[in-house]
């Protein structure tokens, strides 16, 4: 009875699975076929790579995935540089209207920069950097999230610690390098997964703000590669697919192990 | 000395050289809406290399997407201090355009007499949405009607001569029943035809089965509409039958979705654009022909695609280069060339007088089906607040297909939501 | 002390200068919008007081958006987080496969949405796409998935559900092996069944990260119209305008600053109201170390 329960348990937990890896094995199949077989399934097929070839010379992809990967850099790097000190601040420091500013930063949490595109598309504008890759990025770097999170993870910092790396003379930066940023490796990993993989998927912000190929992220780009008057053609499309999400995903298969450990270390639950 | 031959050849380059001396070093951008999938982004880097290497004026092109990511794209841009100088958007988008205040009329880009007669050498339906206030606002690029492509092997299967295309609504409904293929269970593998009716699209269908009924949707203006109207209404209720007579499948069919479906075998019929054939042509393994759509007594279309406009924050200079990259566009050789590689229609008669436009269409005749129904076709649907109203209009269209609303309710619905946007463009 | 105060104000200066700019800069501006009219050409905007709001009250398609959203969040929030929790205690424990399976639950998190929205509209495709295909095995007939008013929305939340139920999933199963094993342990002497475990145990010990993720499938919810963009175009007969595509449509395709303005405005309050929801209301209630 109970290893039956089990039994179908696994076969539940297997189909879930099957039914979650579905669309990529559908995109696996169709860019590795000629179009004629995107919509039937033949073990005789034969493999081909000129979907990825064909979707490769269609469009500036090189340029897409620099733009995406300068944008996920900027934005990752300038999150760590900015929410660290205010983290800090929140964490250890007493001072005037610290409630009151904690309660005005952590409103971004739900009031996302994404509702605000009008808002922002405008401040761009009167700023001059409609169609940078730095107005992609700009809305995000003070991320209230990011915040919120090194906050907690610093406020579990042992005070001994602190005191005694005040006591050998470290200033105040000394000690946050040294003793915070050490032990909170875990959170910066994890939220350094969830910021790589928001900004390398985000679409919205970015198709509003940019207006060509020297700054358009690969979602974008891949968007507008899709969108054709001629009709879809499934295989370039799902060969264009696969090769815009491919670092992501090896770069997860590679180091999964380890982020879900980061996860849990930093103790995001 | 290739050089110097292509600008003998071009009358018009010639014509523009103290404007081009002047712009020696300008740099424009260009915007310009067209399908990925073939190589016309390639196609257009060649002319916008061809035109530096004669005049030294850099035209960056940017493909923006569909028709519509283009003109979202342009508008947001130049609102946003840094769009473009040129940009191919929706000939049916001028009364909006114009409306924005971001239009350069080719007035105040610098058309003069002689340019004037140019214009006098396009097609006279591809200018109908260039004209208000006196003034010009476009000049035709990459023009099309509707046409239907069908599948001349599912003809001779159900029995239909496949040279003999429906010229009547009630030929299309009975040929389009008979093209429909059931499985043994019953489940439908072809469909007679189908048309698009999702977002981007629906208005240009119904705009040309308004014209098949003998109505026009909208006043010069652009300030009026007349969708509650019996002849439109007819025009919805045949498309709507279409549906429940199992001609065409239930509910909305989606653009991107015709061309796959067409060369699947799964629509006998698909109502696209003339700018498909030559994708058609490369991917159909069966034979098919293109023909213009049948109307209520007689074939009747409407015309689509995109007009080049100017906008007013290029300054005189960038103008002047947008104008004479346009001219050089329209270079009988090149609009032929444009043809021949799209599909879509060659904006002026001397195209066709070409050389090689001419051998083209003799090897391949169906190239020159399309500009056959020129006499027959109207202008694309184009008001003020031109995409609010295609959008009630959609909506509606969308509800009536889908079973939700009779005609005559989607149409008087039509009719309110525009009165409604339009209310402030009426003149008292 | 003073001195402390204005180290700490130098600190947080960046992050609070970049916060205000892009999030409390443009809510503020665009409330203002909101009481004014579009300016168009060489009209300037006019303050029409609460003008804009009336005439959103009797916009349809505004109405339409705001209950598709309702039914979208009333969805898609349960129902990503109780598979993101299902998914973790399965791959919590040990069986056949474990890796890969975890895999598979998280490969729609890297996948961006843009992406995979197109390969859904293959699945969704009628007569030939994956799903009128596997119905038809069955005897099923075709179905327009994207084009019938009556499952286009359903399908969208399927997609949304899909995509987010994997990403909640690590927290939850992060959440889970941080569990003391001791306390399984000790039920299992004390005779207590699987079910009464979970029950009494683990969902309680598991009260914070669900509020985590409540709060992120919340602004999901709002914030995720990709896919919309993508399939839809919130069609058909608005059937899958969410309220974010509305905005977008009403600011980058209609041009209508007021509208837009107005439509953030609503959008704003009921963010804030939701927030207030979880963190004052709930909030009180999650057991927090």
């Amino acid at each position: 009875m109970k290893v039956s329960t089990r039994f179908l348990e696994i076969i539940g937990a297997w189909m879930l699975a099957i039914i979650w890896v579905l669309p990529l094995l559908y995109a696996l199949w169709t860019a590795f076929h000629p179009g004629e077989f995107a919509t039937r399934f033949s073990l005789t097929a034969p493999l081909t790579l000129e979907n990825f070839r064909n979707a490769w010379a269609a469009a500036p992809f090189a340029r897409y995935f620099l733009n995406t990967t300068i944008l996920v850099t900027l934005i990752l790097v300038a999150q760590f540089i900015v929410c660290t000190p205010a983290a800090f601040a929140f964490a250890r420091m007493e001072f005037a209207g610290r409630n009151v500013v904690f309660a005005i930063m952590l409103m971004q949490l739900m009031i996302m920069p994404d509702v605000l595109l009008v808002g922002n598309y405008r401040s761009m504008a009167k700023l001059g950097l409609v169609d940078t890759i730095l107005a992609i990025a700009l809305p995000y770097l003070g991320s209230a999230f990011g915040i919120f999170l090194l906050r907690q993870t610093f406020l579990t910092v042992p005070q001994q610690l602190d005191d005694a790396a005040r006591l050998e003379g470290c200033t105040l930066l000394g000690r946050l390098w040294r003793v915070y940023v050490p032990l909170a490796r875990p959170t910066y990993i994890a939220y350094g997964l969830v910021s790589v993989s928001y900004h390398w998927n985000n679409f919205l912000w970015p198709l509003v703000i940019t207006n060509s190929v020297n700054t358009r992220p690969l979602t974008v780009g891949l968007s507008i590669f899709a969108s054709t008057d001629q009709g879809i053609d499934w295989s370039i499309i799902t060969a264009a697919t696969l090769m815009t999400s491919a670092p992501l995903l090896v770069a997860f298969l590679l180091f999964q192990r380890q982020f879900v450990q980061s996860f849990m270390r930093a103790g995001i639950r | 000395m290739i050089r110097r031959r292509t600008l003998l050849a071009s009358t018009a380059a010639t014509l523009a050289a103290p404007a081009i001396a002047r712009a020696q070093g300008t740099k424009i951008s260009f915007y310009y809406p067209i399908a990925v999938g073939g190589p016309i982004p390639a196609i257009v880097d060649g002319y916008c290399k061809e035109f530096q290497a004669k005049t030294g004026i850099e035209v960056a092109p940017v493909y923006a997407g569909n028709y519509g990511e283009t003109l979202t794209k342009a508008v947001t841009a130049i609102k946003g201090g840094s769009g473009p100088a040129m940009a191919v958007l929706l000939a049916a988008e001028m009364h909006a355009l114009q409306d924005l205040d971001i239009l350069a009329s080719l007035e105040d880009v610098g058309l003069d007499a002689e340019g004037k007669k140019w214009l006098e050498g396009f097609y006279p339906a591809f200018l109908a949405n260039s004209r208000a206030d006196g003034k010009l606002w476009s000049i035709p690029f990459q023009r099309s009607t509707a046409v239907m492509y069908y599948n001349k092997a599912a003809f001779a299967e159900a029995g239909l001569d496949p040279e003999k295309f429906p010229r009547t609504w009630a030929e299309l409904q009975a040929a389009a029943i008979k093209l429909t293929k059931k499985d043994a269970a019953g489940k439908v593998t072809r469909w007679g035809v189908k048309m698009a009716a999702d977002t981007g699209n629906a208005q240009w269908t119904f705009g040309a089965l308004a014209n098949q009924a003998g109505h026009v949707l909208m006043n010069e203006a652009g300030t009026e509409t007349y969708f509650n109207h019996p002849k439109a209404i007819e025009a919805l209720a045949y498309w709507r039958g279409l549906g429940t007579s199992g001609a065409s499948p239930d509910g909305v069919s989606n653009w991107g979705q015709l061309s796959p479906d067409f060369l699947e075998g799964n629509a006998a019929i698909i109502q696209h654009t003339t700018g498909n054939l030559t994708n058609i042509r490369a991917n159909a393994k069966f034979p098919f022909g293109i023909v213009g759509l049948p109307g209520k007594d007689g074939p009747r279309t409407v015309v689509g695609g995109g007009n080049i406009y100017f906008f007013k924050n290029a300054n005189p200079a960038e103008r002047k280069a947008a104008l004479a990259f346009a001219r050089f566009l329209a270079e009988p050789d090149r609009a032929a060339d444009w043809s021949m590689k799209t599909g879509y229609i060659a904006t002026q008669p001397a195209a066709y007088e070409t050389k090689t436009l001419k051998d083209y269409i003799a090897g391949f005749p169906a190239a020159d089906v399309a500009r056959g129904y020129l006499p027959v076709a109207v202008g694309e649907l184009s008001t003020f607040e031109n995409q609010k109203v295609y959008a009630a209009l959609t909506n509606n269209v969308q509800a009536c297909l889908s079973g939700q609303k009779t005609p005559a309710q989607a149409m008087a619905d039509t009719q309110a939501e525009a009165d409604r946007i339009l209310k402030s463009y009426k003149k008292a | 002390m003073r001195k402390e105060s204005l180290q700490a104000w130098l600190l947080l200066l960046p992050a609070l200068v970049l916060l205000v700019a892009f999030t409390h800069w443009p809510a503020a501006t665009t409330i203002i919008d909101s009481f004014y009219t579009t300016p168009k050409g060489s009209r300037p905007p006019r303050f029409v007081g609460i003008e804009n709001y009336a005439d959103l009250m009797t916009d349809p398609v505004f109405w339409t958006a705001l209950r598709n959203n309702a039914i979208y969040a009333v969805w898609t929030i349960p129902a990503s987080v109780i598979l993101a929790l299902v998914m973790a205690l399965a791959v919590n424990t040990a069986m056949p496969g474990r890796a890969l399976v975890r895999m598979a639950y998280f490969t729609p998190t890297m996948l961006p949405m843009i992406a995979v929205a197109n390969i859904w509209l293959f699945f969704y495709t009628p007569d030939y796409g994956l799903f009128d295909h596997i119905l038809s095995w069955f005897g099923g007939g075709r179905h327009n998935w994207l084009g019938d008013r009556a499952t286009a929305l359903p399908a969208m939340i399927a997609v949304a559900v899909w995509k987010e139920a994997g990403f909640f999933m690590i927290f939850y199963l992060a959440a889970l092996q941080a569990m003391p094993p001791d306390l399984k342990e000790c039920a299992a002497l004390e005779g207590s069944s699987r079910w009464n475990f979970f029950r009494r145990v683990t969902i309680p010990l598991l009260m914070p990260t669900t509020l985590f993720v409540l709060v992120n499938a919340v602004i999901n919810a709002f914030r995720l119209v990709d896919h919309v963009v993508v399939m839809t175009r919130g069609g058909p007969d608005n059937a899958t305008t969410l309220l974010l595509y509305y905005i977008y449509e009403a600011g980058f395709r209609f041009w209508d600053q007021a509208l837009a303005a107005t439509l953030t405005v609503v959008l704003l309050g009921l963010l804030g109201l939701l927030a207030w929801l979880q963190f004052g209301v709930l909030g009180k209630r999650v057991h927090y170390r």
